[in-house]
């Protein structure tokens, strides 16, 4: 027996077409700001980031560890943990009725926000333990959710609970709906969290790190539905990961950000083939690339992430820059280089 | 080194060879479902079902497949968190010599219990949220009398130094990092006992790629200088690509291929591996849309296909693999496959430096 009958998959997708960018804004963010006034000093954890959400589009958001992705997502929701504070800046939501509302002016506990939270912007933690219940179901939890929103019946929401989880990817859904979350492996738990956040057709879904617990099969289903949904409803989505593999996969744009502020932002394909700020050149290269030899060594970027106290002056990536000219690089802006494309960096357009 | 102490306890389990450090042997662990008011068991989760392998010392054996398909289950039956419901664990302690986990004495488990540590796959969920870093850090080293007092706060700074974070925080507590910065104070904790087996449950899944290369530089340093051995889980198949010794891919509650990391990823020969390489994301926007999907029905642990767990899904499955469950067999020097078909089949791997 031979196995000449059947070929082997082939990466043979065409390579889809960019869409085009400038669909109408439906979240505008602008010079937020939210810091943490700790006894030891202040964290200036997000610090002036501005972006608008496009309907239909998906904006990816990259940046190191502690960076103020998270933040900036709590920030627009009103949902920063104690002691951080929203010091500064508006976020600008058009609703589906075409009214806009500026939400950080809302009182962060009231009606009207807990009314925008779900039903019209989801949000996807990047720690699903801490968005589930460990004494529920993991049932209940959804369908008291779907119940929430759309007021269905009991049966209706648990038929609509199955639905979506077998959209994610879990197996035997009614099953997997009476377990607790501990019951459940990590990949599970986070499916299930992306589950209740995809359960009301959010206008907007904010999503952080919502695929890192997953395996590479998995994941690719998730994007799938992801995308599919937005197709059919023009949801505008937030794409906070590290995996600049997902990125490539899935965002329109990217911004990229560095200690609380944004450093480069520009259309995906433009990101990966010419970035701009030597902060972003550096990600790229410290990214490990499948089919390369083993046990190389990556290559990270040199120096230590700076205390988030002590925010080093100037150009804040300075003192780990490879291209840092002193009294050059004092007070970079953050300039439009080429159309749709920002980076704050002073020496951008000499370096490479 | 002091690892190669002679071994003062249990005879060499079978199959084991000098070099081994773990050797686990049909490992199972199932959870029973309950239902009903009288909590009536009503059937099982095979969450690992059969699982045989060895770990050599000082290598690392990276440990992929679907999620839910049992990797931390075998994990945490590899630190005792969970007895099984069958099998061996054999480890040879550096003092003790050979001991099988499951049954080991109380005495004895002390021992292992410093000697295996784990990074965890949740850092929200492992770290005492009312406990600062220095506590956090410094416990195992107290309870185990290593260190105390200055000794433990220059410790406790140096594993954070390890780790790329600033000594200072160490009177801060976990909710005020991020969740990249908890994954650092928990492979600081892992580290502070210098064990002889890290289990690391997606170590640097919650790192950006840059200080996730210096981390994984860290643990390759540390390897090197301590002599540690791991046993890697993580999705993300370039990083397996990158520190693995030797890999294993489990298909619902089995291993079903096990080989040296260069011939699973360019010459594969199980179907689900081929699948599962086929899936990898590629770090480039102008080729989206070119993952390749796995069709099919996501199986269910408690209920799991007959024959080839993953025949309804495989593209190449004939008539016996529904009926036959193919066994874990050596096809070539140290590359083991439970297929039915893998001696005719030809697979498609990486392509290299692609
Ligand atoms: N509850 C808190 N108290 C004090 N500081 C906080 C708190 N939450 C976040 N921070 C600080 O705010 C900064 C930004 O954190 P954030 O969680 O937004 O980072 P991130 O970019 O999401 O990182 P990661 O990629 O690791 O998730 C960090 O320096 C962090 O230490
Ligand atoms: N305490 C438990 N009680 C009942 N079932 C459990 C328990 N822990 C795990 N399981 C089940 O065992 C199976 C294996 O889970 P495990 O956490 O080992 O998967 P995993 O391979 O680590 O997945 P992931 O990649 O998503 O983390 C899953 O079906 C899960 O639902
Ligand atoms: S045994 Fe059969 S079903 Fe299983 S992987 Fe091999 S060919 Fe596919
Ligand atoms: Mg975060
Ligand atoms: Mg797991």
């Amino acid at each position: 027996m031979t196995t000449e009958l059947i070929d082997p998959p082939a990466r043979t997708g065409s390579a889809e077409a960019p869409r085009p960018l400038d669909t109408p804004v439906v979240l505008d963010v602008k010079d937020l700001r939210t810091h943490f006034l700790m006894p030891g000093g202040t964290v200036r954890a997000v610090d002036g980031v501005s972006y608008t959400l496009h309907r239909g589009r998906t904006l990816g958001i990259v940046g190191e560890s502690g960076c103020g992705k998270s933040v900036t997502a709590q920030s627009v929701l009103g949902i920063v943990p104690r002691p951080g504070r929203n010091v500064g800046g508006t976020v600008t939501l058009t609703r589906r009725d075409g009214t806009n509302l500026e939400l950080t002016s809302l009182d962060p506990r009231g009606k009207v926000i807990r009314s925008v939270r779900g039903n019209e912007i989801a949000y996807i933690f990047q720690e699903p333990m801490s968005a589930l219940s460990p004494i529920h179901t993991i049932g209940h939890q959804i369908t008291e959710v779907i119940r929430l929103h759309t007021g269905a019946k009991r049966d209706e929401a648990r038929f609509r609970a199955e639905t979506v989880m077998r959209q994610v990817g879990l197996p035997r859904p009614d099953a997997v709906l009476d377990r607790y979350p501990h019951q459940l492996s990590g990949g599970m738990r986070q499916r299930a969290v992306i589950g209740i956040a995809l359960a009301c057709n959010p206008g907007i879904l904010i999503a952080d790190e919502p695929t890192t617990a997953l395996d590479v099969t998995t994941e690719a289903v998730i994007l799938d539905l992801v995308r599919s949904l937005q197709k059919e409803g023009g949801m505008a989505i937030q794409f906070i990961t590290h995996n600049l593999g997902v990125i490539a996969e899935i965002a329109d744009e990217v911004v990229v950000m560095y200690m609380g502020r944004q450093v480069e932002r520009a259309p995906v394909s433009q990101l990966f083939h010419a970035p701009q700020h030597p902060y972003t050149q550096a990600l790229l290269r410290s990214m490990p690339r499948l089919g390369h030899r083993a046990h190389e060594r990556l290559e990270a970027i040199q120096g230590m992430v700076p205390d988030p106290y002590d925010v080093p002056p100037g150009c804040a990536f300075h003192t780990r820059c490879r291209h840092y000219v002193p009294g050059t690089c004092d007070s970079p802006e953050y300039l439009e280089v080429s159309p749709r494309h920002w980076v704050r960096c002073s020496r951008a357009g000499e370096v490479a | 080194m002091a690892m190669n102490a002679p071994a003062t306890g249990g005879p060499n389990p079978p199959g084991s060879s000098e070099d081994d450090l773990l050797v686990a042997r049909d490992l199972k662990k199932w959870f029973p479902i309950r239902k009903g008011f009288w909590s009536r068991v009503v059937g099982h989760v095979k969450a690992v079902d059969g699982v045989s392998f060895n770990v050599r010392r000082g290598e690392t054996l990276g440990l992929v497949g679907e999620s839910g398909c049992g990797k931390t289950t075998t994990s945490r039956l590899v630190l005792r968190a969970y007895d099984p419901t069958g099998g061996t664990i054999h480890f040879k302690d550096r003092k003790l010599g050979w001991i099988d986990i499951p049954t080991a004495r109380r005495s004895e488990l002390r021992d292992i219990r410093r000697n295996v540590q784990m990074i965890f796959q949740d850092p929200y969920g492992s770290l005492n949220p009312r406990m600062t870093l220095r506590e956090i850090i410094g416990e195992p080293l107290l309870v185990n009398g290593i260190a105390s007092g200055s000794a433990l706060q220059d410790r406790v700074a140096e594993l954070l130094r390890l780790v790329g974070l600033h000594p200072e925080y160490m009177s801060r507590y976990p909710h005020a990092f991020s969740g990249g910065q908890r994954q650092r104070v928990g492979i600081a904790r892992a580290l502070a006992l210098e064990p002889q087996l890290v289990v690391c449950d997606e170590p640097v899944s919650a790192l950006d790629v840059s200080i996730q290369a210096q981390t994984l530089n860290l643990l390759e340093d540390l390897q090197g200088r301590l002599g540690l051995t791991y046993i890697f889980v993580a999705h993300d198949l370039s990083v397996v690509q990158h520190v693995s010794t030797r890999v294993a891919v489990m298909y619902v509650g089995r291993i079903v291929e096990l080989a040296p990391t260069a011939d699973l990823f360019f010459a594969p020969r199980h179907p689900y591996t081929e699948a599962l390489l086929s899936a990898v994301p590629t770090p480039d926007p102008d080729h989206r849309g070119t993952r390749i999907f796995l069709a099919g029905e996501v199986p269910d642990a408690s209920n799991p296909p007959t024959g080839c767990h993953f025949h309804p899904r495989c593209r190449y499955a004939v008539e016996a693999c529904r009926t036959t469950v193919p066994p874990l067999v050596e096809l070539a020097p140290g590359h083991q496959v439970a297929c039915h078909r893998a001696t005719e089949l030809s697979l498609a791997g990486v392509v290299p430096g692609s």
